[in-house]
């Protein structure tokens, strides 16, 4: 590796570790919303019991299956940024005030930098808002432990789960270069991404023809993917179609990020006369 | 009552000077709402009954709740917000209107956009409607429930975000209560345990904003045999808690310190 890219890789780490301490600050707002997800953990999976107890395989799971889906969704739904609130949202800001035009002068990729920020972000919120409820709700119910293999893929899942959300994310906010305010489009996007990604009910229950787009969409890439991983859905050439899904999806919308922001880019300097 | 309308006049034509950002939210409110209960209409493709009820009789408690509950959240959910105004200092400035601080916070950032919500909430109850053999008495205890459960709902933002002056950043914890109450009263009762059916009703009381009622327009009585008289009892429930949340919201502007005092 060569000295340039070494160190760009350095700083993509600092930006990211930066990330992770800043919203670790907030002892308060972890221990609050980490009861929040446990409380909404608990009503979905009495939801889930009450329809499981009528069809035992509803959608194909087992009941147990069901409920671990429960805590996957609440585990993942801050670490993904489902409502908003990764780096993107700063981004959104940062346009609607103008000082984007900083971020735009620095020598380093905009998109590369609100990444590497969001995944720091996504990391701090596996790692408490993801774990802690998890055991809450292992405590209580009892959840369905994957097996090794299930675990890998489990965990090369969220962090493309992280990186599909965040250019989703991205192209949203990006969005306020024309219209100024991003907050519309911002909450339509939670209202698709909250019904597409499985959090409310698993995409596997949607009748065929829906449940068949559901899942070509990214947002299943959100929580649908790596639950099945998790629950043993998908295994083996599966589970790497599952994962290749998930990868298509990165690549193809971090480049649409790319494009749009170099298109926007040149209405900056538009703007500025 | 004049100021908080002045306020949110303020807000709302502020809100339409980015038309495009407002209709979009706009819609997004009316399809978060239309998509939520399609989430459980779609349940239905796998099921009969739900906790012995059917999707007509949950939508009626869906309608009933989230009317009530998008109405509160209309016009005072933005009092959730006192943690960041107390760290940004804006509480004190706040403090030397003169208005009462709790109409300040409740009207600040009012959003005409949550209409879309509400709007949800009276098609879903719209469509429920039919199964209802409706009467004078029956309008009756509707009108009374939602101006109750409005009021209910309106005690659980202010008492929940009142914690804020002890902890600023932790806005996330009344989200349990408002959001997940809202939430829980979208089922049946009969799908949780006895206790939790419990405590929904002598800890936190929402049982009353629907449940108790709904039993009522439904001719039904309460499988978990609460006394005939709490279907008519949802105004009560809402007095109590107007004078628990008074006392609660005292206690915490008393406790109020500007930061970096």
């Amino acid at each position: 590796m060569s000295g340039a890219q070494h160190s760009q890789v350095g700083l993509y780490a600092a930006v990211a570790a930066r990330s992770f301490r800043r919203y670790s600050t907030y002892t308060a707002a972890t221990l609050a919303g980490i009861f929040t997800n446990s409380v909404f953990g608990i009503i979905l999976t009495f939801a889930y019991l009450a329809l499981w107890e009528q069809n035992p395989t509803a959608g194909g799971y087992e009941v147990d299956q069901a409920v671990t889906f429960v805590w996957i969704g609440q585990a993942l739904l801050m670490t993904i940024a489902l409502w908003s609130g990764g780096s993107t949202d700063d981004l959104a800001e940062r346009i609607r005030n103008g000082d984007i035009a900083v971020d735009l002068y620095r020598p380093v990729s905009v998109l590369g930098w609100y990444l590497a920020a969001d995944l720091g972000r996504g990391l701090y919120h596996f790692a408490t808002r993801g774990v802690a409820p998890t055991i809450v709700g292992a405590v209580l119910f009892g959840l369905v432990v994957p097996s090794p293999a299930g675990v890998v893929g489990f965990a090369i899942s969220i962090v493309l789960a992280v990186v599909v959300s965040f250019s989703v994310r991205f192209l949203f906010a990006v969005s306020a270069f024309w219209i100024l305010d991003a907050t519309g489009p911002r909450v339509l996007l939670s209202v698709l991404a909250t019904f597409f990604s499985g959090l409310t009910l698993p995409l596997n229950l949607f009748p065929e023809g829906l449940r068949q787009v559901a899942l070509a969409l990214p947002f299943a890439s959100y929580i649908q993917t790596p639950a099945d991983i998790w629950l043993g859905r998908h295994t083996g050439a599966d589970m790497l179609a599952a994962i290749g899904l998930q990868i298509l999806w990165a690549v193809v919308l971090l480049a649409l990020c790319s494009l749009v922001l170099r298109a926007a880019t040149r209405k900056v300097v538009v703007q500025g006369g | 009552m004049r100021a908080y309308w002045l306020i949110a006049l303020l807000w709302i034509r502020a809100a339409l000077s980015y038309p495009v950002s407002f209709w979009t939210m706009m819609v997004g409110g009316v399809l978060i709402t239309f998509l939520d209960f399609v989430s459980i209409w779609l349940m239905f493709t796998h099921i009969d009954s739900y906790g012995g009820f059917s999707l007509r009789e949950i939508g009626l408690l869906y309608g009933v709740t989230s009317i009530a509950f998008r109405i509160a959240d209309m016009l005072v959910g933005s009092v959730e917000k006192i943690g960041q105004k107390v760290r940004s200092g804006d509480l004190d400035a706040m403090m030397t209107k003169p208005v009462p601080v709790l109409v300040q916070l409740c009207a600040d950032r009012f959003e005409l956009r949550r209409l879309g919500q509400i709007g949800q909430g009276v098609a879903v109850f719209a469509w429920a409607a039919p199964i209802v053999d409706w009467n004078p008495q029956r309008l009756g205890v509707l009108v009374m429930a939602i101006v109750s459960g409005v009021v209910i709902y309106f005690c659980v933002f202010v008492t929940f975000s009142t914690i804020q002056f002890w902890t600023t950043d932790a806005s996330e914890f009344a989200n349990a209560f408002t959001y997940g109450g809202n939430t829980i009263m979208q089922y049946p009762m009969t799908i949780f345990p006895r206790e939790v059916v419990r405590s929904l009703t002598y800890l936190l009381p929402l049982t009353f904003v629907n449940w108790y009622p709904c039993l009522f327009l439904l001719g039904e009585t309460d499988p978990f045999g609460a006394p005939g008289w709490f279907r008519f009892a949802s105004p009560l429930a809402a007095l109590v808690l107007v004078g628990i949340t008074a006392l609660v919201w005292r206690q915490g502007l008393r406790r109020y310190r500007s930061t970096g005092s």
